[in-house]
């Protein structure tokens, strides 16, 4: 196994798990590692031959139990860019219904030796149920409403790269934040960096106890936009309307949409960010999707980066486990 | 079988029925059907052909379990009425009381039966069977309610569902009044708490699953009493939960309702930080509250509100419970811990005197079901629990007697232990 980028960062800093299964669990110091490990490899795409060997030999399954066009293909992208061999397993919930249980599927995956789960499930803590059974390390990729940690991480590696800082910004987070992983990934990163942040969003879409996780809560947007750094806007899920959540996508585009007047109450050089897919007309104007202050394909190519860091830092602790 | 008489010589009998706490020994005529024969300082042992130290240990009225699911007949897969009667036995009960919710339902004479029949052939502790409200507890017809007490049936219940027609629990309340037994309403509103897994609050918002709301639980508290106070039933109100929830039942009781509620062992132990890590042994229905209500069910167990503990036993195999959180069946079992975890929670601290936990353990619940038990008094069916306040039990679920393992309580030490159980003048458990 190559090891050259660690020897060239040294051996102090590495992660204290294997598994990458939410923000919850890193310090600030794990955070930093990753977003400045990801600096480097950001580099390595921008070459004619976009492929460093670090990961030869590791076997890495991308197990998705959801739908997902994005993220997979990032992680796949970021897998083959480090040389290890991805293979893709989209069990869709189908597996459920066949009668096989997560464990089963788990243990079947395990006899096959991966290195690494990257795992996309519906259900909160179907990672950490998997990391218990599992000798290979696990990376969240999304678990129900709970954590999307590689999101939050890129999200924060994007800020970084526009703002120079997280300390200190002012970050307004929009959009259905009961159901949103990427929004519990972001709060727990964004307390730990000292950001100021605030969700917005209806009143029957906000979780009870978010403002224990370091948020404030409003439902204001054209108050809580103003003088903003960071505007990120969430997807919001049209079949919520109807449920009981929201009268009308009207209503909630009226109340909560991002338009071309809402960003002009945010600091002249604030970033829009939104994790995708973007339902145009519905949380974000076009004109502001497609618009100057966008950074959401920057996002994209950032989250490549971030996934190449996590993934060379969780196979390090992997290898310093072997060693011993 | 040994006939003659039992004594349990030297123990501190505490009795509340009979307002006795001090040492005391207790005779139990083998040959007139295991019943209490006296209760008195110094009986002498040679007129006994089987004797029981109970020295440094209390000696109580049989502890009464209204609340556990044997799962037999239909999921012997999970328990049996042997098996649950065995770690009812291994627990210190001598009765239990066992929900209907079985396969087929107990709204039917000859589920009651079989359940009676079985019993009597397979288990160590008498068992009790509560029928159900409504056929096949789907809320829309009432069971043949008097017909079902006429062979044991001791309650009535849904549990598990909520008989969510005000109309339909107030006809269960009326024509139950017959019959002078309780109605046992799940109690929760399914139109706030459908698709709930955990309890609503901090900790769900966290962890990104459904939670149910403790007003779910109160609003079906409060219809409850009130048609409780509108029929003149008697409402007996399972697992409660949330402060509030026991706050209404408090209230309800100051006003004359016949109202009576049972608390389990890991509402007043647990709370909904114990999800976090999606074990799902912490998986159940009603589910872990606050810290607040947690400690409002002490306050309720302190001040009287609450008659009974109930362990809630809901024995599931091991591979339902090893699944995604979401998918894991609701309950844990509770019989073999739930005299250690009261012992450990309410006596040790304080909280409580002996006195008051042999009333939450027998008397109190055995006066709901109204059945004989929870006293000491000659002529009493001979059920005593033997229990240590010292002496430590170690959680140990691959020793349990029960067919299943879903305990939260996995590797605990807690201060107090069941020593041996007798059921009419029968030794059925003593402790290894």
């Amino acid at each position: 196994m190559t090891r050259s980028k660690s020897s060239r960062r040294g051996a102090e800093m590495q992660l204290h798990s294997r598994h990458l299964l939410g923000i919850e669990g890193l310090t600030p110091e794990e955070i930093n590692l990753i977003l400045d490990t990801a600096d480097s490899f950001a580099e390595i795409s921008q070459r004619e031959i976009k492929k460093v060997p670090t990961l030869r030999g590791q076997t890495v399954i991308n197990l998705f139990f959801e739908p997902s066009t994005r993220t997979r293909t990032s992680f796949e992208i970021a897998e083959k860019r480090l040389s290890a061999d991805s293979l893709n397993f989209s069990a869709g919930t189908s597996s459920v219904v066949k009668g096989e249980t997560l464990l089963d599927t788990a243990r079947n995956l395990e006899a096959m030796n991966p290195d690494f789960i990257v795992m996309r499930h519906a259900m909160p803590g179907a990672p950490h149920f998997l990391s218990r059974v599992c000798r290979s390390s696990i990376v969240n990729a999304g678990d129900g409403a709970h954590e999307h940690p590689t999101q939050a991480l890129l999200d924060a590696y994007t800020i970084r790269q526009k703002k120079g800082r997280i300390a200190g910004l002012k970050v307004v987070i929009v959009g259905d934040i009961l159901h949103s992983r990427v929004v519990r990934s972001n709060l727990f990163l964004l307390a730990k960096l000292g950001a100021d942040v605030t969700v917005v969003g209806p009143a029957t879409l906000m979780p009870p106890g978010i403002e224990r996780l370091g948020a404030r809560v409003s439902y204001d947007l054209d108050a809580a936009v103003e003088g903003a750094d960071v505007v990120m806007m969430l997807r919001i899920q049209l079949e919520r309307q109807g449920k009981g959540y929201f009268p009308s996508v009207r209503e909630y585009f009226s109340l909560f949409g991002l338009t071309e007047q809402r960003v002009k109450r945010a600091a002249s050089d604030v970033i829009i960010m939104h994790p995708g897919p973007i339902n145009r007309g519905v949380e974000i104007a076009s004109s502001v999707a497609d618009g100057p202050y966008s950074v959401i394909l920057n996002q994209v190519t950032n989250g490549i980066a971030v996934r190449m860091a996590v993934l060379y830092l969780l196979a390090g602790g992997g290898a310093s486990e072997e060693a011993a | 079988m040994s006939r003659g008489r039992l004594i349990l010589k030297g123990g501190r009998v505490v009795d509340p029925a009979n307002g006795i706490d001090g040492l005391r020994d207790v005779a139990i005529d083998r040959e007139a059907g295991g019943l209490i024969e006296r209760v008195e300082r110094a009986i002498r042992a040679v007129d006994a052909d089987e004797v029981i130290d109970c020295d440094g240990m209390v000696v109580a009225p049989g502890f009464v379990d209204m609340h556990v699911h044997l799962r037999e007949p239909g999921r012997e897969d999970k328990e049996t009425i042997e098996s649950g009667g065995q770690a009812a036995a291994a627990g210190g009960f001598t009765s239990v009381a066992c929900m209907p919710n079985t396969q087929p339902v107990n709204d039917d004479q000859s589920v009651t039966e079989f359940i009676t029949a079985q019993a009597r052939r397979k288990s160590p502790v008498r068992v009790h069977p509560i029928g159900a409200i409504t056929k096949g507890l789907k809320g829309e017809e009432l069971s043949e309610i008097g017909e079902l007490v006429r062979l044991g049936c001791v309650a009535i219940s849904d549990d598990g569902m909520p008989v969510s027609s005000g109309f339909m629990m107030r006809k269960a309340l009326e024509y139950s009044r017959m019959f002078g037994i309780p109605v046992i309403n799940h109690a929760q509103d399914v139109s706030l708490s459908a698709g709930g897994v955990m309890n609503e609050g901090y900790y769900s918002t966290v962890l990104g699953l459904k939670g149910m709301n403790a007003v779910a639980e109160e609003v079906m508290v409060f219809r409850d009493i009130l048609l409780a106070e509108q029929t003149g039933g008697r409402l007996h109100v399972p697992h409660v939960s949330s402060a509030r929830a026991l706050d209404l039942v408090r209230q309800g009781r100051a006003r004359g309702v016949k109202v009576t509620c049972e608390v389990t062992p890991h509402h007043f132990t647990l709370t909904d930080e114990a999800v976090c890590g999606y074990d799902t042994r912490t998986k159940m229905n009603p589910p872990l509250r606050s810290e607040a209500d947690r400690a409002a069910m002490i306050e309720g167990i302190k001040d009287g509100t609450v008659d009974a503990i109930a362990s809630d036993h809901a024995p599931h195999c091991q591979e339902e419970k090893e699944v995604e959180y979401d998918l894991a069946p609701f309950g844990v079992v509770g019989l073999e811990t739930s005299v250690a975890l009261g012992l450990d929670r309410l006596l040790a601290p304080g909280h409580i005197d002996l006195s008051r936990f042999v009333s939450l353990y027998s008397t109190g619940p055995a006066r709901i079901l109204r059945i004989e038990a929870g006293t000491l008094s000659p002529g009493a069916p001979g059920d005593v629990t033997v229990f240590s306040t010292s002496r430590v039990t170690k959680v140990a679920p691959e020793s349990f007697r029960s067919r299943s393992r879903n305990t939260p309580f996995e590797g605990w030490t807690l201060k107090g232990a069941v020593t041996r159980t007798v059921v009419g003048g029968r030794l059925v458990f003593t402790a290894g």
